[in-house]
């Protein structure tokens, strides 16, 4: 019951901000709608018993695809009127795009259940650890049976993150001074300021 | 699980990350004034990864294959002898590299850093027996690719060309990618023993669907036609050394990869992949025949060029032979040959003031300015061109004698027909360079590490290289032997 109880008000939640997300007049409220749409995704995963998946939404999507979104909004200076100008004019176009989508899935499913589609059974190897949660699972074939690929997945990141440096970095050209602090309290008035009587007409010369 | 074999077997790729993981700290602290040394340090470690492979080929001569990690990596004679062309085709675009970047004050460490990640990714490529290997492999070798291709920055068109080559890349790999689910669904592994089994007793519509993206994402990364659009761009506007190391030593790696997957995963389905091989390799051929000729630029032709030399070693993929597959390899070790001695030709085309020189009006009467450059670009383009005695000859009849031998007569009638359109403009090359009359009568000055390489190159391609080639020969029919231990 109270499964079901939460089911329903984390999809009601998904679907509803989903909405907001299009429909928002600020792109940054937009974003904002995004995230707990993301949120809602997540508890629809611990539902469903994917606790692992669930982590990964709020940390991966929320954490960093979603700021990123909204460092991007917030940086570039988007037109939501241009933006929505052309909607009526393509709204055609669009909906033929859902209904050729929607009968792909139809179809994809239908044949899927109807045994016409037969997928390959699992390797053996890579069938999970028996009652271990799935992060466990996950964890235990990630660090043994596919270490080598983990760690090259690390090498791919930090060549990604040397590549984004080196095409970006410019050297500063002006070095900045630095400050002396002692230098700085040394200075008396006497040595830091010259008074000057100029006369009317001239220049002053210092 | 006892680690101490699969370290070993996986030695060079793990000397080669750490070798860069260090350099790249180095750099970090050291800024441009130690790039010289790291360049150094780079191709020292890549000569050690090359002796390294030298010992593991050595060992697996006998046909015996060692897995690394499960069957994620696998090294066997295949393996090692196209990561030593690799390694020897990195080293050669290192030395290659400095003198072009340093006159725009462009030159950086984490150039050779990043060859160096490049030289893992490839590594992984050639050796992978996994699709998840495969793929990690191939997306280190062209996330550093892309990188590399607007290493100028201050040159828009290598900007742009790294753009274009990063798009393209991307789309390439989602391909792969999306083909490698579709395998894994309708075989449910990974691995490619595992495959195999699993299509041996079922190869449905899907899996079709699925070996056919794989195979569109490889043709890409090959540059083969229908899927070579990008090359003349990405290699024009690349600054020429990584253009050198595009057409050598990551071409190397993704035809072998191919190669491998062709006769291992999906070696049970001959008939499914062969009429795509031939078509690619037929259409590459033709269309880098044709595509060259009215060109002006030297790197579009040469662009052109390499779309043409990988028309003619998917012939070799095509026959699905033994003979095949070991054609293809020694027609990649003369071709990385060719390649770097054009290449290298081409860096040392410059005027003194620095400027390079990259179309053939800037060739013409280039006997007159430069006799040794002259000749060693005659005899490159004549071995490009396939004229015997040179060694560019026996490359293109290693490949035509296993089609023939696999009964495909009419692709090999084609591919000679095709390869006298070729030869066309490489011996444009040769009347502007002897016959046309110096608008410049200035010398070139380039370092001496620039003329080693074009040296070694002539002499390889030279009636000389006849003398490796039969034990060449032995390491390739060993290699071509390693892709047959599983059926």
């Amino acid at each position: 019951m109270i499964q079901t109880i939460a089911f329903y008000l984390f999809a009601v939640l998904v679907i509803a901000s989903a909405v907001m997300v299009i429909t928002a007049r600020n792109p940054v409220h937009s974003v904002l709608w995004l995230i707990l749409a993301f949120f809602n995704a997540a508890g629809l995963m611990v539902l469903v018993g994917a606790e692992f998946i669930a982590m990964l939404l709020v940390i991966v999507y929320v954490g960093a695809v979603a700021v990123l979104f909204l460092f991007v909004v917030m940086m570039l200076d988007i037109d939501v009127a241009s933006l929505r100008a052309g909607f009526v004019r393509n709204f055609p176009l669009g909906l033929v795009i859902a209904l050729i989508l929607l009968a792909e899935l139809v179809l994809g499913i239908g044949a899927y259940r109807a045994g016409e589609i037969a997928l390959g059974t699992p390797m053996v190897a890579a069938a999970a650890p028996v009652g271990a949660s799935n992060t466990a699972a996950i964890g235990a074939l990630l660090y043994s049976e596919y270490l080598f690929l983990f760690e090259a997945a690390g090498l791919i990141l930090l060549v990604a993150m040397v590549g984004a440096i080196v095409l970006t970095h410019r050297p500063p050209k002006t070095v900045r001074g630095h400050q002396n602090i002692s230098k700085q309290v040394r200075r008396t008035p006497e040595e830091a300021t010259v008074m000057k009587r100029p006369n009317v007409g001239e220049g002053i010369e210092l | 699980m006892g680690y101490a074999n699969s370290l070993y077997l996986t030695g060079a790729e793990i000397g080669l990350s750490l070798t860069g993981l260090v350099l790249l700290l180095v750099t970090a602290w050291t800024g441009r004034g130690a790039a010289r040394a790291i360049t150094i340090a780079a191709v020292a470690a890549l000569f050690g990864a090359l002796i390294f492979t030298g010992v593991l080929l050595d060992e697996t001569m006998t046909g015996l294959a060692g897995r690394a990690f499960g069957d994620l990596f696998t090294v066997d004679a295949f393996s090692s002898l196209a990561k030593i062309l690799i390694y020897v085709a990195t080293i050669g675009c290192l030395i290659l590299a400095p003198h072009y970047f340093e006159r725009h004050g462009e030159y950086r460490g984490e150039y050779p850093v990043l060859i160096l990640f490049n030289a893992v990714g490839m590594g992984m490529m050639v050796s992978a027996t996994n699709l998840m290997t495969l793929y990690i492999g191939l997306e280190m070798s062209s996330l550093a690719s892309y990188v590399l291709a607007s290493f100028a920055r201050s040159d828009t068109r290598s900007s742009e060309a790294g753009l274009k080559y990063f798009v393209l890349g991307g789309l390439a790999s989602g391909i792969i990618l999306y083909g490698i689910s579709l395998v894994y669904g309708f075989s449910g592994t990974t691995s490619y023993d595992g495959i195999r089994l699993a299509f041996a007793a079922q190869f449905t519509t899907g899996a079709v669907f699925g070996m056919v993206f794989v195979l569109a994402g490889l043709a890409f990364k090959i540059s083969a036609v229908p899927f070579h659009m990008w090359t003349p761009d990405v290699y024009e506007g690349a600054p020429t050394p990584v253009t050198t190391f595009f057409a050598s030593a990551p071409k190397v790696a993704a035809v072998a990869m191919l190669v491998r997957i062709a006769f291992e995963p999906f070696g049970g389905e001959t008939g499914g992949w062969q009429q795509i091989v031939v078509f690619a390799a037929l259409a590459s051929i033709v269309v880098g025949a044709l595509g060259a000729i009215g060109q002006q630029s030297l790197k579009r032709l040469l662009a052109y060029s390499s779309i043409n030399n990988v028309g003619f070693i998917l012939i070799g993929l095509a026959a699905a032979t033994l003979e095949g597959a070991s054609a293809v390899l020694t027609y990649l070790a003369i071709y990385v040959f060719m390649t770097l001695g054009s290449f290298a030709a081409l860096l040392i085309l410059r005027d003194p003031e620095g400027d390079k020189l990259t179309t053939f009006a800037d060739i013409a009467g280039l006997a007159t300015r430069s006799p040794a450059l002259a000749w060693s670009l005659l005899f490159l383009m004549f071995s490009l061109a396939g004229i015997p005695p040179l060694l560019g000859f026996y490359a293109k009849f290693v490949i035509f004698q296993a089609a023939v031998e696999a009964d495909m007569i009419a692709l090999a009638a084609i591919g000679i027909a095709a390869s006298v359109i070729g030869a066309f403009y490489y011996i444009k090359f040769v009347k502007v360079m002897f016959f046309d009359d110096a608008v410049d009568t200035r010398r070139f000055h380039a370092p001496a590490g620039h003329w080693a390489v074009l040296a070694i190159c002539v002499i390889v391609n030279s009636p000389l290289g006849y003398l490796l080639t039969p034990w060449f020969g032995r390491m390739a029919d060993a290699a071509g032997l390693s892709l047959f231990a599983f059926a």
